[in-house]
C-alpha cells in the first residue's frame, strides 16, 4: 500500500513535533464537596506540571454522590485517579473490578489521605438551642439534620462520631447504641446526600443543628454568611479520612501513570497543602498546619481503624441491612 | 364496528409486509425492552430463595411497597379526576391563553425530575408559599408520605389529559345534545353517554400516570424525608442497596417491583378491553 508508506513517516513526524509540548488529560472522580478545592488544585498542579515538564495537563472534574461516583468507576468511566470520601469506596474498586491492588492505601503517605476534616456542628446564629457537645443533640425537643446514612458516605462519618463520644463519654458500646437511637428520633428528614442536608437546613430552615463535615460548615458559613450561621465544635469527634489513589488499570491503557502519581504527590507539597488548608481541609504538612492552626479548632479525634476496626468492619455492623442503624427503625 | 364489514382473511392484507414487521417489533423489543429486563432476571437467579426473600421481603422494603403502590394508585386516581377536567376545558372551550394553558401540561414531561422535587419541597416546607399557610393546621406535606403524593400527581398529569384530548376531539357535542332532546338529564348524559366513551381512555391514563408514579425517583427523593418504616419509596431502596455494592439484593427489589407493576399493567390493560366491549353493544 503506498499511501500508508507515505503516510507513516508523516505520523512520527506529527508525534515529533507534539512531543515536546504534550496535552495530557486526567479524568479526576471525586465526590461532592470537593468542587472547590479541586478547582484550585488542578490550575496550581497545571502550572507546577508546564514549568517541570513543558506538557500542558487538562484535569477534568466529575463530582457527584462518592457511592456513585465508586460505581461509575467500577462500571468503566476511566478515571485516572480517584479522591473519594471513604476508603470502603475505594476499596470497592479492587474488590468488585479489579482496578487497583487491595493494598493500594499503602502507597501514598498517611494512608493516602493528604487531607482531612472532621464532624462538627452547623447551628443558626446565637446558637438558641444551646448547643455544645454531641449529649445536646439528643435531648427532647433538638431537631437535628443530617443524611441518610445509607445512602451517604459523610453522613456514615456523622453516625460514627456521634458513635464515639457516646462511647468514650458515656461508657461503652451499649451506651452509644442507645445515645444513637435518642439522637436519630431527633431527626425529622433524612436527606439522601450531604449537599442535600445542608439545602434542607440552610434553604429551608428546618432544623437547630445539622451535622456537617468541617469544611461543608466552612462552605455553608462563606456561602450564605456568618452572620445566619455559627460553627460548634464538640469535645470529641471522628478524624474523617477521604483517600486518594491512582487507578492503575486505567493509567496504564492511556499512558498517564507518571502525571497521575504526579498529581496524587503534589497533594503533599507545600502549596498543595497551602490550598487543602484555604479552602477548609485539615492539611497534614507542619507547616500548613502551623499556619491554619487558627481557623482549626484542637480537639480530640478518634480514627476509623483504631475505634472501629476499619470501613469493612463498621459498615457490617452498623450500616449493612440488618444492622445497628436498621434497628433504630425497624425496632420498635 | 360493524360486523357485516369486517375482512375475513388476515393474508388477504392491503399492505403487504406482516412478517417482516413483525420480525422487527420482536428484534426492537428485545433489544430495547427485553435484553435489559432480563438482565436483572439473570442476576437474581444467582440468589438462593432464603437470600432472595431476605432482600425483597424485610420489614423496611415492605414498608416501600405499601407507600410506593398506594401513594401511586392515589396519585393516578386524583390525576384522572382532574385529569378529565383539565382536558374537557381544553377540548370543549375556547379562551384566551388556552394554547399556553395547553403547552403548560406538557412541563412535568419535560421537566428534569429533580428539578420538580426541589421546587415543590420548597413551596411546602415549612417556610415555603404554601407549606406556611398548611402548617398551623398541622397539615405537613413535605418531608411526608402527603408530600410523595403531590409529586407523584404533579408528574403523572400529562399522562391523563394527552391520553383523553383526542378521544374528547372525537366525541362529538352533537351526541349530548342528542341525549338531551331525548330527554337525558344533565347526570345522565354524562354518566349513561360520556363517561362509557372515556372509559377505555381513562383506564389508559390511570395506567400511564400510575406505572410512571411507581418507577419515579428524581422528585421523591427531595419532599419525601426519605425516613426508614415510613417515607421511603421503593426506588430508593434500591439505591440504597447499590450504594453498598449490593447489586443483587438491588436487582431482586426490582425484579418484584418488574413483576408487580406487569401485573398490574395487564389487569388494567384487560379492564380497558373489557370495558370497550361491555360499553360498545
Amino acid at each position: 500500500m503506498k499511501s500508508k508508506n507515505f503516510l507513516l513517516p508523516l505520523l512520527g513526524l506529527a508525534l515529533a513535533a507534539a512531543s515536546p509540548a504534550r496535552t495530557v488529560e486526567l479524568l479526576n472522580v471525586s465526590y461532592d464537596p470537593t468542587r472547590e478545592l479541586y478547582a484550585d488544585f488542578n490550575k496550581a498542579f497545571g502550572a507546577y506540571w508546564k514549568a517541570k515538564t513543558g506538557d500542558t495537563v487538562v484535569v477534568k472534574q466529575s463530582h457527584g454522590g462518592y457511592g456513585k461516583q465508586a460505581r461509575s468507576v467500577i462500571d468503566g468511566l476511566p478515571a485516572d485517579v480517584v479522591t473519594l470520601a471513604l476508603a470502603a469506596d475505594i476499596d470497592a474498586l479492587s474488590a468488585n473490578a479489579k482496578l487497583i491492588p487491595p493494598d493500594w492505601q499503602k502507597r501514598l503517605p498517611q494512608n493516602s489521605t493528604p487531607y482531612t476534616s472532621t464532624i462538627v456542628f452547623l447551628v443558626r446564629k446565637g446558637n438558641p438551642k444551646g448547643i455544645k457537645d454531641w449529649d445536646d443533640l439528643a435531648k427532647p425537643g433538638v431537631s437535628v439534620i443530617t443524611p441518610n446514612p445509607k445512602t451517604s458516605g459523610g453522613a456514615r462519618w456523622n453516625y460514627l462520631a456521634a458513635w464515639a463520644y457516646a462511647k468514650h463519654r458515656q461508657g461503652g458500646d451499649a451506651a452509644a447504641k442507645k445515645f444513637i437511637n435518642a439522637l436519630y428520633k431527633n431527626v425529622p428528614v433524612l436527606d439522601s446526600g450531604a449537599r442535600g442536608s445542608t439545602t434542607t437546613f440552610v434553604q429551608r430552615e428546618i432544623g437547630d443543628v445539622a451535622i456537617s463535615w468541617e469544611n461543608e460548615a466552612f462552605f455553608v458559613l462563606k456561602e450564605f454568611g456568618s452572620d445566619h450561621y455559627e460553627i460548634v465544635v464538640p469535645s470529641l469527634s471522628i478524624l474523617t479520612e477521604p483517600p486518594v489513589t491512582v487507578v492503575d488499570k486505567v493509567v496504564r491503557k492511556k499512558g498517564t501513570a507518571e502525571v497521575a502519581r504526579a498529581y496524587l504527590e503534589y497533594l503533599y507539597s507545600e502549596e498543595g497543602q497551602d490550598i487543602v488548608g484555604r479552602n477548609f481541609y485539615r492539611p497534614r504538612s507542619p507547616a500548613a498546619v502551623a499556619k491554619y492552626a487558627k481557623v482549626f479548632p484542637q480537639l480530640e479525634l478518634v480514627t476509623i481503624d483504631s475505634e472501629f476496626g476499619g470501613w469493612a468492619r463498621a459498615q457490617q455492623t452498623h450500616f449493612a441491612d440488618g444492622g445497628i442503624f436498621d434497628e433504630i427503625y425497624t425496632k420498635k | 364496528m360493524n360486523p357485516a364489514v369486517t375482512f375475513p382473511q388476515p393474508s388477504r392484507r392491503v399492505l403487504p409486509g406482516f412478517g417482516l414487521s413483525l420480525g422487527f417489533t420482536l428484534t426492537y423489543l428485545s433489544i430495547i425492552v427485553l435484553i435489559p429486563l432480563a438482565a436483572a432476571f439473570l442476576k437474581t437467579a444467582g440468589m438462593s430463595w432464603g437470600e432472595f426473600v431476605a432482600a425483597v421481603a424485610s420489614p423496611r422494603v415492605l414498608a416501600s411497597y405499601r407507600l410506593s403502590f398506594l401513594a401511586s394508585m392515589a396519585a393516578g386516581l386524583v390525576d384522572v379526576f382532574f385529569g378529565l377536567i383539565v382536558a374537557w376545558v381544553l377540548v370543549r372551550y375556547s379562551f384566551p391563553g388556552r394554547r399556553i394553558i395547553d403547552a403548560l401540561v406538557d412541563l412535568p414531561f419535560a421537566l428534569p425530575t429533580a428539578v420538580a422535587g426541589i421546587a415543590l419541597t420548597t413551596i411546602y416546607a415549612k417556610h415555603g408559599w404554601v407549606g406556611r399557610w398548611l402548617e398551623p393546621h398541622g397539615i405537613k406535606v413535605a418531608f411526608t408520605e402527603i408530600g410523595v403524593f403531590v409529586a407523584l400527581t404533579f408528574i403523572g398529569l400529562p399522562f391523563v389529559v394527552r391520553t383523553l384530548q383526542p378521544v374528547l376531539m372525537e366525541l362529538e357535542p352533537e351526541i349530548e345534545e342528542a341525549a338531551a332532546s331525548l330527554g337525558a338529564s344533565r347526570w345522565k348524559t354524562l354518566t349513561r353517554v360520556i363517561l362509557p366513551e372515556l372509559t377505555p381512555a381513562l383506564l389508559t391514563g390511570f395506567a400511564l400516570a400510575f406505572a410512571r408514579a411507581l418507577g419515579e425517583y428524581g422528585s421523591v427523593v427531595f419532599i419525601s424525608g426519605n425516613m426508614p418504616m415510613r417515607t421511603e419509596i421503593v426506588p430508593l431502596l434500591i439505591i440504597t442497596k447499590l450504594e453498598q455494592y449490593d447489586y443483587r439484593g438491588a436487582t431482586a427489589i426490582a425484579v418484584v417491583m418488574l413483576v408487580a407493576s406487569f401485573l398490574m399493567l395487564l389487569l388494567i390493560n384487560l379492564l380497558q378491553k373489557w370495558s370497550r366491549r361491555y360499553h360498545r353493544v
